[in-house]
């Protein structure tokens, strides 16, 4: 790149646009200012600040938004692009922090364990997923997705006495290493074949989206832009755990602590499907290689993540594969997208419903009294809904969502997917997530089974009960937390006016 | 008109409130809960009622009581749209009435934490009172789903043997069903080009440009294949005898009496009217396929030893009629299937309610085990009587059935000739398993089993809170008996206002 490059970056730095970003910065750091100068028995209140300072600045980002006062257009000299979609991959990432904070808050609170730190790594790693979402230059997005992978790769081993935490962060390490090798590798080639003078619409600062768009509209047959391609999906499918990337996700959702599982389902998951966005425009010129690929991925992952959750007893694996089959019906959407020009909306609805049933399934998870979370199985699960009815009703709410049963928020996510991709004439797919849906029935009713049916089996030997189900205790921001999932949930299920008006606007 | 149409809100919303309320009031004890759900079904009874009083048959556009909220989905197409036509306003206040008798019985039973119980029962008395007030083809499938969800949670929870099977069976066999029919309708709101879900658009846009006929076919091949599992046709009905046998009494009642009448619905309503052409291209598959509803179905209704399995058959082996009735397109046919449908509903509820009192009196369903009830328990064995003979479509009572199934055997005479031999060896397989099954259960010798059950539990007849439901539907069907004309009449102009089948009639 040469100077006049740095000199416009200089120039469009406008710093007040990535506001919510610099925030989130400065809490985190603050978190660790506060663990120093605050006395040891007022540590107790720092995860309650940082999920104030977040809910703060969703606020900001919320009321942005719906007044329109945020900014639009390409800034830092192109690296990043902000607009509609952006903003409300904003708000996503944030509502996840927030609630992946509730759940470390309640899931540390058991252990001997550094506290402070798991929150400053969150917010990092929110603060690098929220410019991936807004990313509009390959080095813009790499730096962003390795902040945050580096992030996760603490966050997954970080009860470093538990074995099996340890060992899902060395395979998160090993695995994400490798993809992110992949995506790197990808982007180098892309650059190397869009800066090649001797090819008509090349640049010097080919790795700008708009850039490499334009260079790959004018060579379509260029055979490294189209290897570059490959690769750059690879990278990504690993993210959202599309097969055949989706290998690592049954051992590290078990193995890495609660909360973190419930980062990398959510977060991670939406960061990828905001990356294959972008990318769908980007490659819209090779359109032809572009969604056959990612027709057979989502054809692959939804069979895959079905069949595989068929046979599992635990949960976290459970929850692990159903989330790739959810990823496979994301991808329909991403595909539909190419003809279908409300099908991201449709996308961006489905990932708040995933978002708001997660919080569900995993504030329940939680709550569960086992000291070792990864070996959670669905017998653990025996009489949630006689000793716990809130509990149990959390669950059903949460878990009916992610099968997509009506009036939860799930189903009108999948009928919104399923919509688009009719209009996009993709029957094969559309046939495909028909067996998926019908499959998952199976171990989402296997769930549910365990937690409800078998609520007077045990009435003989009452003695023996399983001891995993708190009888109360939820205290009151539990009880909100739980509250505003299931609540969402219903709603966005019964009566989506304001918030589909709020996704179009 | 539209005055009223504030009623069809509320006979969909007060079951869904008082099914919260019933949570909320449990720590008041079991008479305010028992209060509050029965209000719960109560009221919508009444509601329709009222709207069955003031209903004008000719209605400009067919529909009355019409209203229309905006849920958010308006940017595909989707509205509450409420109202009922002359075919949906009698299974409208038929669910009413089953609802009614299946919540006083609930209410009365002995089922383990009764609110949770009767919670299930009334979201899905609920929804079942929105599928027949939907005009949105969205609404109609949402309400289905939200009735259907309950039942699966009860079959589950309050079932008997093999509950556990037995839910998951239901639950995989009706998702799929779901599924299909969810992609039919999905088939027809983008091929329209309506981009509505709204049923009065869709015809109007559909009779000036209908689909293409390859689209036809697929489409009303996903719906019937869909509706056709909900409806539990044959050979897609082995869900249907094994979940009513497992499932608590009023959760069988409701299905089996109203649920299940989605699909049939969705054919008259919606498939065939929007896709005339793709019946011509499946109406052979109906009629086979109706025949081994009757022939197959009723030879294994005839196997049965037990009870309630053999109620469930033949509820299965009576859609059969239903589907020959649709094959044969014409208004006879299509209003018999509808009279059927309200009667068929209000029978079988009966039947699964009979045959759960006779079963606190002999401890089991197997028909061998007992016998001589009669003697101990005569009301109870003259309302079965009834619904047995109703059921088998008897005319000696004056029943409803009766009405429902002539007018199908006359259209289906008209239609395929021989296609009636069939039909009546239907009738005498279901006079065969019915009049066997009361003369093992009441008369005769009584078993040793049944002795050896008295000693333990001593039989009375049946006592008031047992008559009220039953007499609640067994008024009804007599009142639909005797006067056929207060529902035919308004069946009747509404399935003549349809093309299709005014059509073939001429």
């Amino acid at each position: 790149m040469s100077a006049e490059i740095f000199q416009k970056i200089a120039e469009t730095n406008t710093w007040s646009w990535i506001t919510p970003e610099l925030a989130i910065g400065v809490l985190a750091l603050s978190l660790l200012v506060l663990e120093v100068i605050l006395p040891k028995v007022a540590h107790g209140a720092i995860p309650r600040i940082a999920i104030l300072g977040q809910l703060v600045i969703l606020g900001y980002v919320v009321t942005g938004t719906c007044a329109g006062t945020l900014p639009a257009g390409e800034a830092f000299g192109g690296m990043l692009y902000f607009d509609g979609t952006g903003q409300l991959f904003r708000v996503f990432f944030l509502g996840a922090s927030i609630f992946v904070s509730y759940l470390g808050m309640v899931s540390l609170d058991r252990r001997t364990l550094p506290q402070v730190e798991y929150f400053h790594i969150l917010l990092v790693i929110t603060a690098a997923l929220m410019l991936l979402a807004q990313a509009n230059h390959f080095v813009m997005l790499f730096v962003a997705l390795e902040t945050a992978t580096v992030g996760f790769y603490i966050l997954v081993s970080y009860f470093r006495h538990t074995t099996v935490s340890l060992e899902a962060g060395l395979k998160y390490l090993i695995m994400g290493a490798l993809s992110s090798t992949i995506l790197l590798f990808g982007i180098v080639l892309l650059y190397g074949a869009g800066s090649n003078p001797a090819l008509a619409g090349s640049s010097q600062d080919s790795l700008n989206f708009g850039n490499l768009a334009g260079f790959l509209a004018a060579n379509p047959d260029d055979t490294l832009g189209l290897i570059g391609m490959i690769l750059v999906i690879s990278g990504v499918a690993f993210k959202v755990g599309a097969f055949p990337f989706q290998i690592w996700i049954p051992d590290v959702y078990q193995g890495a602590p609660l909360p973190t599982t419930a980062l990398l389902a959510v977060s991670s998951k939406a960061a990828g499907f905001a990356m294959l966005l972008s990318f769908s425009k980007v490659f819209s010129a090779l359109g032809d290689w572009f969604y056959p690929l990612l027709s057979a991925l989502a054809i692959l992952t939804i069979l895959f993540g079905n069949f595989a959750a068929l046979t599992q007893r635990n949960l976290k694996r459970v929850i692990g594969l159903s989330g790739v089959s959810h990823a496979g019906f994301l991808l329909i959407g991403v595909i539909a997208a190419r003809t279908v020009d409300w099908a991201s909306i449709a996308i961006l609805f489905y990932l708040f419903a995933y978002l708001l049933a997660s919080a569900a399934v995993f504030s329940v998870l939680v709550h569960l009294n086992k000291d070792d979370d990864s070996d959670l199985t669905l017998d653990d699960l025996g009489d949630l809904a006689k000793k716990n009815g809130f509990l149990g009703l959390a669950l059903a709410v949460g878990v009916g969502s992610l099968a997509g049963i009506p009036p939860l928020a799930g189903f009108i996510g999948k009928l919104l997917i399923f919509i688009a991709a009719f209009k996009a004439e993709l029957y094969g797919l559309l046939g495909v997530a028909i067996v998926g849906v019908v499959v998952s029935i199976y171990y989402y009713f296997g769930i549910l089974k365990s937690a409800f049916f078998d609520l007077w089996q045990f009435q003989a030997d009452e003695e023996e009960a399983p001891t995993a189900i708190p009888g109360s205790a939820l205290g009151f921001l539990g009880k909100l937390a739980i509250v505003i999932a299931i609540a969402g949930t219903l709603l966005l299920g019964f009566y989506q006016s304001p918030f589909s008006s709020w996704l179009v606007g | 008109m539209n005055d009223f149409a504030l009623l069809v809100q509320f006979s969909i919303a007060v079951p869904i409130v008082a099914a919260f309320l019933t949570l909320f009031v449990k720590s008041w004890g079991r008479p305010a809960v028992q209060i509050v759900s029965v209000t719960g079904f109560a009221l919508p009874l009444i509601f329709a009622l009222f709207l069955w009083g003031f209903y004008d048959p000719s209605t400009p556009g067919g529909y009355a009581f019409v209203s229309n909220l905006d849920t958010g989905l308006e940017m595909i197409g989707v509205s509450l749209h409420l109202g009922l036509n002359g075919v949906s306003l009698p299974l409208f206040v038929m669910a009413s009435v089953v609802g009614l008798a299946a919540g006083l019985f609930a209410a009365q039973s002995k089922a383990e934490n009764l609110s949770r119980y009767l919670f299930c029962l009334l979201i899905m008395q609920g929804g079942l009172m929105g599928v027949f007030a939907s005009i949105d083809i969205f609404f109609f499938y949402f309400f289905h789903e939200l009735a259907l969800i309950p039942t699966f949670i009860m079959v589950g929870i309050w079932g008997g043997r093999d509950r556990n099977y037995a839910a998951m069976k239901m639950t995989i066999y009706l998702t799929l069903g779901a599924m299909l029919s969810l992609v039919g309708l999905i088939a027809i709101y983008v091929k329209s080009g309506a981009e509505s879900f709204d049923l009065i658009t869709l015809k109007a846009h559909l009779a000036e440009i209908p689909l293409a006929d390859s689209v036809q076919n697929y489409a009303f091949g996903l719906l019937l294949f869909g509706f056709g599992i909900l409806v539990s046709l044959w050979p897609l009905h082995t869900w249907a005898p094994l979940g009513y046998g497992a499932a608590p009494s009023s959760a069988a009642m409701l299905h089996a009496g109203v649920l299940k009448k989605f699909g049939l619905y969705g054919l008259v309503q919606v498939a065939i009217p929007l896709l005339p052409d793709g019946m011509g291209h499946w109406e052979n598959w109906i009629v086979w396929l109706a025949l081994g509803n009757i022939l197959v179905v009723g030879l294994i209704a005839m196997a049965q030893r037990d009870l309630k399995q053999m109620i469930g058959y033949s509820s299965v082996m009576h859609m059969g009629y239903a589907f020959l009735g649709i094959a044969a397109m014409s208004v006879l046919g299509v209003g018999g299937v509808v009279l059927m449908m309200v009667a068929h509903g209000l029978t079988v509820a009966l039947l699964f309610m009979l045959s759960t009192m006779v079963h606190h009196r002999t401890q089991t369903f197997e028909m061998n085990e007992m016998g001589g009830l009669a003697k101990k328990a005569p009301v109870l064995a003259a309302f079965f009587v009834c619904a047995m003979m109703a059921s088998i479509g008897l005319p000696g009572p004056g029943l409803a059935n009766f009405w429902g199934e002539i007018s199908i055997f006359l259209a289906v005479y008209d239609f395929r000739n021989w296609l009636v031999y069939a039909v009546v060896a239907g009738i005498v397989i279901s006079a065969i398993y019915g009049l066997r099954a009361i003369a093992s259960v009441f008369y005769g010798e009584e078993a040793d089993e049944f002795i050896e059950s008295q000693k333990e539990v001593s039989v009375e007849d049946m006592s008031w809170a047992e008559r009220v439901p039953a007499l609640i539907l067994i008024v009804v069907m007599f009142f639909i008996g005797f006067f056929p004309k207060t529902v035919t009449e308004s069946i009747n102009d509404a399935l003549e206002s349809e093309p299709v089948y005014a059509q073939v009639e001429e």
